[in-house]
Parts: C-alpha cells; structure tokens; sequence
C-alpha cells in the first residue's frame, strides 16, 4: 500500500458509501486478536472492509487508529535503531529509552491486535528516512560523529514523543463514543509520561511553554509546536480566570495541551516517510 | 484492581483518623502500589442526612464536577506545597517544578469554576461547591512526604481523566479533558522522576502496563473511594450518578 496515498485519502475524509452503517458498527462484535483479548477492552466490531467511510459521518475510529499505529511504527523504528545504533549512553539515557521502546512496540503490538480484532486489516509499516534526506544523523549513520547523533536522537525523540501526545489528542473526537477511546487515550498519556522524561532528560521542562519548541531544537521542529500558544479553553481565555502565576500566558499554555489535526500530524510523520 | 463499589459518605465536620492508617507516612509506604487504595473498614462510618450531602450529578456535568473536585484537590495540596519550607529550601529545578505544577492545578480549578458555571446556567446549585480539604500528618517540610502525596495525586488524576473519557457526550469537553490529563501525565511522570532519578518510574510498570503499554484508567467510583480513603477531602459529595 502507498503510505502517503493512503494517508491523503484519510484527511481528505473522502466520504463513500459505506457497505455497513455507523450504528451497525458499533453494535456487532467480532472475534478479539489474541493480544487483544483483554477483559478491559472490548474492541470487537462487525467485520468491514478497510477503509470504509461511514455514511455523512466525518468520523471513522479505524482510520483515526490507522494513524495512530502509523505514528507508533515510526517511533517503535526510531528507538529500536537508537537502541542499536550505540549513540545512547548509558545509565539514565539508556534505562529511558529502552523503556520507552518497550511501551512503543507494545503499542504497535495492541494497535494491530484492535485493528485486526475490529476486522480492518492495519496499515502496513512504512520505510522511513529518520535523516531527513541528509539533514539529520540520530544514529551516526553518516559520520556525524557520537556526540551530534546523540544530540539529534534527543530532538527528534521529544518531536515524535509532543507529535504523539497532540495527534492523539487531535483524534480522541474521531473515537468518542468507539469501543477504542479508552484505550487511545490510556495510550495518550504514556505518551505524555515519555516526553515530559525526554524533555527533562534534555534539560528542559517537561512541558510546553507558549508555543517554545525548546533549546536545542532545529528549526524544522516547530511545527510540533505551532498551535501551543494557544490562551482559550472552553471558549474562555484562561489568563483572564485569576490573577498571580496561574494566570500568566506562560502557565496558561503549560497547563493545558493543544491538539494537532490529522492533517497536521500526516504532514509531520510524512517528513520522516519515504514515499 | 478489584473495583469497590462504595458509597461515599463522611460526616460532616469530622475527620477519621483510622482512614489514614492507610497513608504509613513514617514509613513511606504510602499506598505502595504507587495509587490510592480504597478502604473498604466502614464500621466507624454513619451516613448523614441524603439532602444534606452534594451529589456531582450525572453525564457531562457530574463528569466536570468531578473533575473539578479533583482539580480543587491537587490545587489545594500545591497550594499548601509552595507555603512549605521543603519548597522553599528546594533545589531550583524542583522548586520551579512544583510551583509549575501549583500553577497548572490552580488554573484547572478555576477553568472548570468557569466552565461549571456556564454549563449550569441559573441552576447554581448543580455546581459542586469548594471544598474542604485536610492533609493531616502530611509534613509539607519533609520532601519524601510531599513528593510521595503529589505522585499519588498526579497518578489519580491520569487514571481519572482516563476512565472518564468514555462517559462525556459532548466533544468539546472530551477535547478538554485530553488537553489537561496530558499534562497530567507530563506532571506524574517528572514527580516520579526526581523521586527516583535515573529510573524507569517515570512510566513504571506499577502505573503502564508492560504488555500493552497502557496507562491506568479507572472508572469514577473507583478513583473516589481511594481518594475518599485518604481523608484528603473533608467535605462530603457523592457520585451515585457515575459509574
């Protein structure tokens, strides 16, 4: 399957008639994957094709799992080469990392069991570039040397690790009311855990100030960030609730996260994605 | 977790010492799983009059007072954090820590005070009212205590949110509640982290499950009956409407 036809197929939400209904999805369960079998989670659904549309209906909870296992292979591959490339040291950075690889395979692991389960046949894994074409070298592939890999594995780590914590975010509407909001969002919030690790291993706060992507960050990373300025919350803008600390704009955006749309997270996934 | 289905009932006005042999601050064992143990000795308990006592309601609205009493808890913990000398002789990357952490819960409060107060209009009573709070022998100067207390708040709060994704209608407010448990989840995990530095606690297997890489999700029940347990919250409310 071509990865980026297949992602430009989910954001432009092409609506087609669906063989089943909304409601009939929902309603059917099918067989659990053997990894899926947990009492918790219920992620049986009627047997559909992939990529079926719901009738004028924007949300599909499979194609919003679909990104979200495309998120976790790329962060599985991301750790999994980090892991074996040497440029982690040791101690912190490697008990860090090899945990957080644990929870991203995992993740990759439960994806495909609820997928399967809810008979979808999950997207394949991509091939993907982590240098950017060249511009980056988190394993010290191309020579750039122990210490610079290091450098850029922990950027792009605390890239993948905020895009995660927002794309999720930005699908928990496409999942509401779906047997997998649970789930996506006890996935979320590990997600959470990861970075605010990465981004204190890598001397910042663990979370967001403004929309600061942080020292140490390349240029090419701010889209993860772009959005996280934002002051209103309900409709109310939150510096406005108090007065004293709470309420400055640097508190304001720490407390709360923003999402990214689908859109937005394709495009951040699709640079590291070899076509 | 066997789930306790427990009703929340305290007196009014009076504290139960007993419910806080669970907490063994000498010891540190606080609630060693790492999150809250509900009580299940109710012996000493006797239920006050029904009207007397706020019930956080049901659907969107008892899932935002419930929120809200969980917020006006962290708030009130960090509140008394920064007002204790532990904070105030911290090392500067813990005590900008925790003053983020006083400031992030703060404003939940006082977001979901607002947001409450449109969502129930002209019916004010509705609203969960502040609430009372007691952290007892907690010593606000000894840092083991006060990062031990705030894990188990932070760890509450992700599995809360998580549990009660599921029963909010209204997508805005789903969206609301991810934007907050996420930086719940930045907050326990860099609580857990500076308790044990250069550890994997900061999404140990205690709170993400290994197989599966998931967080903790409880429903509201639950999470209320283990923070009932602590004596925290001296004010009684009930959740008969919530799952």
């Amino acid at each position: 399957m071509n990865m980026i036809k297949f992602l430009d197929e989910f954001t432009t939400e092409k609506l087609i008639s669906a063989s089943s209904s909304r409601r009939e999805m929902f309603n059917t369960f099918g067989s659990l994957g053997k990894k899926a079998a947990l009492a918790a989670i219920p992620f049986g659904l009627a047997t559909m094709p992939a990529k079926t549309f719901a009738q004028s209906s924007t949300r599909n909870p499979v194609d919003a799992l679909q990104l979200a296992l495309t998120l976790e292979y790329l962060e599985e591959e991301f750790y999994v080469l980090g892991l074996q490339s040497g440029v982690i040291p040791g101690g912190r950075p490697q008990t860090i990392y090899q945990k957080i690889s644990q929870h991203e395979s995992a993740h990759v692991d439960f994806l495909i069991a609820g997928l399967t389960g809810a008979g979808a046949t999950p997207v394949a894994k991509p091939t993907f570039d982590f240098t950017v074409g060249g511009a980056f070298d988190p394993f010290n592939d191309n020579g750039i040397g122990q210490e610079m890999a290091y450098a850029h594995f922990l950027a792009l780590s605390q890239a993948f690790e905020d895009t995660g914590v927002r794309a999720y975010k930005g699908q928990a509407g496409n999942l509401q009311g779906s047997p997998f909001l649970t789930a996506a969002l006890q996935i979320h919030s590990v997600e959470a855990r990861h970075t605010s690790e990465v981004r204190r291993l890598r001397g910042l706060k663990g979370w967001i100030t403004r929309n600061e992507r942080g020292e140490g960050m390349p240029e090419a990373t701010q889209a993860v960030y772009n959005g996280e300025e934002n002051l209103i919350q309900g409709g109310m803008d939150v510096t406005t609730l108090g007065t004293g600390s709470p309420f400055t704009v640097d508190a304001s955006t720490e407390a709360y996260d923003e999402i990214l749309t689908g859109d937005e997270a394709v495009a951040i996934a699709s640079l590291f994605i070899v076509p | 977790m066997k789930k306790n289905v427990i009703k929340v009932i305290q007196p009014k006005g009076e504290k139960f010492n007993q419910r806080r042999q669970f907490l063994k601050l000498s010891g540190l064992a606080l609630v060693g799983t790492g999150f809250l143990m509900a009580c299940s000795n109710d012996d000493n308990i006797s239920t006050p009059p029904d009207g007397d006592v706020f019930d956080l309601g049901a659907g969107d609205l008892g899932v935002l007072n419930y929120a809200f009493a969980l917020e006006q808890l962290e708030a009130d913990f960090y509140t008394k954090v920064v007002n204790g000398s532990y904070w105030a002789g911290a090392n500067p990357i813990e005590k900008q820590l925790l003053l983020d952490l006083y400031n992030h819960e703060v404003n939940h409060r006082d977001f979901f005070s607002a947001a409450i107060s449109v969502e129930v209009g002209s019916n004010t009573a509705a609203k969960l009212p502040t609430l009372e709070f007691d952290f007892g022998s907690i010593n606000f100067n000894d840092r083991t205590q006060v990062l031990a207390t705030a894990k188990v708040l932070e760890d509450t709060g992700v599995s809360a949110y998580n549990g009660a994704g599921r029963l909010l209608t209204n997508p805005d407010y789903l969206v609301i509640a991810g934007k907050i448990v996420s930086v719940e989840a930045r907050h326990a995990s860099a609580i857990r982290s500076i308790i044990n530095p250069n550890s994997a606690d900061f999404a140990g297997d205690d709170v993400v499950t290994v197989d599966t890489g998931l967080d903790l999700a409880f429903d509201p029940s639950v999470v209320i009956a283990n923070v009932t347990a602590t004596g925290f919250i001296v004010t009684p409310f009930t959740a008969n409407n919530l799952p």
